[in-house]
């Protein structure tokens, strides 16, 4: 196992700059400072019908100061790496504190910026769980992965096309604050994706594309460490073809049977992003939207049936939203966002743990690169499986007319996260508590709370499986953040199925 | 450790690693950002920030016994400067990638840009000189009215300079800027939105954004409740732009040829020659337009399904995707071109839809007996890309329109629509005017669009989100 930081990264003059930069906005009177500095590499590539089409490896370097001055907040980044400049860039950070002080005192605010106390942790080292950096495997046995296995589905009767791509990230964090805590961390994820497409001769088409979900792993993953490649590889043609030629869906009321490659994004945009508390707080109300989860429901809001416990962690094996620490110093932690249906807590920073007398930030604050201000962010929001609950057969045997949901396709919900529709890679008919074959153009419309409470079976921990996605974005300017979702199948009574084609006035 | 980030001239930094290059073909570009922001909520700036930044991009192209390989190496922030090790890079990702489905001979040919030895323009918090002061005073005068002001205002300039190893010595600066203010009733029930998109700022002007608002909110205090349906629906600017560039972006000349989007003929083929739309609208991109100019070149900083490194500095010229309801082409790279037949048409970075209409959106209302008049549309997705089926919300206003009058505020909708279909449908477009795509502002911010007038708007369901 690799499991040594980068030294590359370690070899950067990073302490010498964080003392730099702390030193200088302590200096002009900041009553807090923190110093971080990120390396991202992003790489990607995608092939069409098995051959290349494009590749990219970028990587962006650089650092930034936030402090908090005279209650305000100041931020400023920089790239150049001597110690006179990191100095400037702290000095920068205070200037526009003091700028927004000012700002704010002229529209008669009086808020003052005051942060949740964190304990120290000294110097603190964190590694994700992953066995081989996907950057140490050489580029053509990257692409020649993907190139072996579209070509295995291209073979296939009924595929015209395949579409594939892999995206791998490492990220190098290192973090000082006036308080003491400084942690270097490093994080490496990765997410291949194949999608077969077929023609007929009608002029109709479909796709059908991997579920393996994007994963906080190495190389490891495509090797088969936690994904079964061959298996979904082997069946993709059979359930395109099936697709294709499967009756179109009769709209109406249907009990449903989520897989959790379909509810870990119901999950994302119904629960993720409504316990966002900055969200609540309307601090993205002009943009990502505000939430019907309002501050005052805590403890109260009747979120889902008494089956619904949803958490919110940065601990998970493999999430892409674990980590040690966050961009503001405070450890990971695990926590209940939902219990027996009701909504219990909110995702946190420290500025709003203390504003809303919560106690300590259960830790998320993130930016997207140096250049960016943290913010508060997503942490892996999952369902809880039933302590021996049922398997996914059995919770189908339970639904006399209904429909079985696997793997994501399309997503929309409002701004306040109300209304939402779902798509999916493959809908089956339930009849009489057995699969009866899929269906075509269906997709399921709800209200959140309506649509949790009609939760009425939750899967055991054998159904479980953390999805996720490498493209949360938020705020202005725009950051993105990966995060995983994990949940188990569950079956919820009476959903409304929608016929997209139908819906398309067709 | 100290490095020269700030000293070296951006066409130096071009021209050094192109020297540096051992690769049978390169292709260098360097892209010089600066920023401004700021941000707000509840009638007082939360975030604001400036930033400058550097991207050094260098694609290395090896010409090998099965093809041409290219390999992309991006770097920014502190490494940008450190040339030679990101040229190697570039050199050995093209040496193990094996060859490049796109591979062409890179552009050549045409003299260089004049300014491009000269530095990159930038901008900063000046930018916003006169606007800031504005808009405090908009946040007192909302405040004193009852009415809470979120937004966000950002601008942007990035100097791009491009050289090859066949001599194309090209630049391009492009100045993007948008505004968004968002005004709410205390309580929240009422939300009304406008937005624009700038170039410098000195056309902004807060005081008649927030008064637009004002009197969108005192729409609102009659509200009516309507059920899901059709309704015959003005889009507005802002909608159809959104609802355009999303129809762009699925209009790949490839993916059409091999079968697979709206534009694909049945049995095989483009609908390029068919008739789409009903009234004689004409969609366009165009690098000098008025007011929307952007690059006049190719741009390709990775290659993707109609976009290639190779078409690096390929000239840009005016394109019809629609003409008078026709459609005219589909977007494809040289490679893409090849492959279906039809001629090379790269993304231009504005969208242009017009009809000739001279009706503005008012006089459009005055002639509305009865149907909806929107604000915008929010998280819009695909559904079925065989029908080009996209699904979103309403936002920030949905106003019902009785006798040529605004009558009240609706609740919001969630739709579930083809661009493709609305224009076979749509019975009227106004004036075509310059609008900020609200969703897709992060992406695409230079349109001109007509309000379009749909007899039969699918609402699927209500919203009672605001």
């Amino acid at each position: 196992m690799s499991r040594d930081i980068d030294q590359t990264f370690t070899a950067l003059p990073l302490r010498a700059l964080a003392d730099a930069a702390l030193a200088r906005a302590r200096a002009l009177g900041a009553e807090h400072a923190d110093f971080r500095f990120e390396r991202v590499r992003n790489a990607s590539v995608r092939l069409r019908d098995a051959r290349l089409t494009g590749s990219h490896d970028a990587t962006e370097t650089g650092y930034a100061v936030r402090v908090v001055h005279d209650g305000a907040w100041g931020f400023a980044a920089g790239v150049d790496m001597s110690m006179d400049a990191a100095a400037r860039v702290a000095g920068q950070a205070v200037a526009m504190a003091k700028l927004s002080a000012k700002v704010i005192r002229a529209a008669g605010g009086t808020d003052r910026v005051e942060l949740a106390d964190e304990p120290v942790h000294g110097e603190r080292t964190w590694i994700s769980a992953y066995e081989v950096n996907p950057f140490d495997v050489p580029e053509e046995d990257r692409v020649g992965r993907l190139a072996e296995w579209s070509s295995q589905l291209l073979a296939a009767d009924g595929v015209d096309h395949v579409d594939a791509t892999l995206m791998a990230v490492q990220e190098n964090k290192f973090y000082a604050d006036t308080a003491g805590t400084v942690t270097t961390q490093q994080r490496v994820r990765l997410h291949p994706e194949l999608t077969a497409v077929a023609v007929a001769d009608s002029g109709a088409f479909d796709s059908m594309r991997t579920l393996a979900p994007p994963a906080g792993r190495g190389w490891e993953y495509l090797d088969g460490t936690g994904w079964d490649w061959d298996a979904e590889l082997a069946e993709i043609p059979e359930l395109l073809a099936e697709k294709l030629a499967a009756p179109s869906v009769t709209p109406g009321r249907y009990d449903l049977v989520v897989d959790p490659s379909n509810l870990w994004l119901t999950i994302h945009e119904s629960i993720g992003h409504a316990t966002e508390l900055d969200r609540a707080l309307g601090y993205e109300a002009a943009y990502a939207g505000t939430s019907f989860a309002t501050f005052d429901k805590l403890g109260e809001l009747a979120y889902g049936s008494k089956l619904m416990n949803v958490t919110g962690d940065r601990t998970a094996e493999h999430g892409l939203a674990t980590i040690g620490y966050d961009d503001e110093g405070v450890a990971a932690q695990s926590w209940d966002l939902v219990r027996e249906g009701t909504l219990v807590g909110f995702q946190l920073d420290r500025r709003m743990a203390r504003l809303t007398g919560l106690g300590r930030s259960n830790g998320c604050a993130f930016a997207e690169s140096a250049g960016h201000v943290p913010v508060q962010r997503m942490a892996n929001v999952s369902l809880k499986p039933a302590t021996g609950g049922p398997s996914t057969e059995e919770l189908i045997s339970g639904v006399e007319h209904g429909l079985y949901v696997v793997g994501d396709r399309s997503w929309s919900i409002d701004m306040q996260r109300y209304n939402f529709q779902f798509t999916a890679q493959r809908f089956y008919r339930i009849e009489g508590g057995r699969l009866a074959g899929q269906v075509r153009d269906a997709a399921y419309q709800a209200t959140t709370t309506d649509f949790w409470g009609s939760m009425e079976g939750v899967g055991g921990e054998g159904t479980y499986v953390l999805g996720g996605t490498f493209r949360c974005g938020k705020a202005q300017p725009g950051q993105a953040a990966s995060v995983s979702h994990g949940c188990p199948s569950a079956l919820f009574r009476g959903v409304n199925i929608l016929n997209t084609t139908q819906e398309a006035g067709r | 450790m100290t490095r020269t980030a700030r000293t070296t001239a951006p066409h130096e930094l071009v021209e050094r690693a192109l020297e540096l290059s051992r690769a049978d073909g390169c292709v260098v570009i360097a892209d010089e950002s600066s920023s401004a922001n700021l941000r707000w909520a509840g009638n007082t700036l939360t975030t604001n920030g400036v930033t400058r930044g550097r991207t050094v991009t260098v694609i290395a192209t090896v010409d090998g016994v099965q093809g041409t390989a290219s390999g992309v190496v991006a770097r920014s922030g502190s490494d940008a400067t450190d040339l030679e090790p990101l040229v190697r890079a570039a050199e050995e990702a093209a040496r193990r990638a094996g060859p490049a489905e796109d591979a062409r001979e890179l552009v050549s040919g045409g003299p260089p840009s004049d300014d491009f030895t000269a530095p990159p323009a930038e901008t900063s918090s000046a930018v916003f000189e006169t606007f800031a002061p504005a808009l405090g005073e908009s946040f007192a005068q909302a405040g004193a009215e009852g009415r809470e002001l979120y937004g966000f205002a950002h601008h942007e300039v990035v100097s791009s300079y491009l050289g090859t190893s066949t001599g194309l010595r090209l630049r391009h600066d492009q100045p993007t800027g948008t505004v968004e203010l968002n005004a709410k009733s205390p309580d929240h029930t009422r939300s009304a939105w406008a937005g624009h998109a700038t170039r410098d700022f000195s056309d902004v002007d807060p005081a008649a954004l927030d008064a637009e608002l004002a009197r969108r909110l005192a729409w609102a205090n009659r509200r009516v409740e309507l059920p899901a349906g059709r309704y015959e629906t003005l889009l507005p600017p802002t909608a159809v732009a959104d609802l355009m560039i999303y129809q762009m972006w699925s209009a790949s000349a490839r993916d059409a040829a091999e079968g697979r989007t709206v534009f694909s003929a049945p049995g095989g083929g483009t609908r390029i020659g068919e008739k789409v739309a009903r009234l004689p609208l004409t969609l366009r991109g165009a690098p000098t337009a008025d007011g929307l100019g952007c690059a006049p070149f190719v741009l390709a900083h990775s290659s993707g399904d109609d976009l290639s490194v190779f078409d690096n500095g390929l000239p840009l010229e005016d394109t019809e995707w629609m003409s008078e309801g026709t459609l005219a082409r589909l977007v494809g790279s040289r490679h893409s071109a090849e492959l279906t037949g039809l001629p090379a048409a790269p993304m231009v970075d504005n969208l242009i839809l017009d009809g000739g209409g001279e009706q503005s959106l008012e006089e459009m209302v005055a002639g509305t007996e009865r149907g909806l008049l929107l604000t915008c549309l929010w998280y819009i997705r695909e559904v079925d890309p065989a029908t080009l089926l996209l699904t979103g919300l309403t936002r920030d206003g949905v106003y019902l329109v009785e006798g040529g009058e605004v009558v009240g505020a609706v609740n919001n909708f969630r739709f579930n629509e083809s661009p493709v279909d609305l224009l076979a449908r749509a019975e009227e477009a106004g004036r075509t005017e310059r609008c900020l795509p609200r969703e897709w502002s992060d992406y695409f911010t230079r349109a001109a669009m007509p309000a379009l007038r749909v007899p039969d708007f699918n609402m699927s369901s209500v919203s009672p989100g605001v």
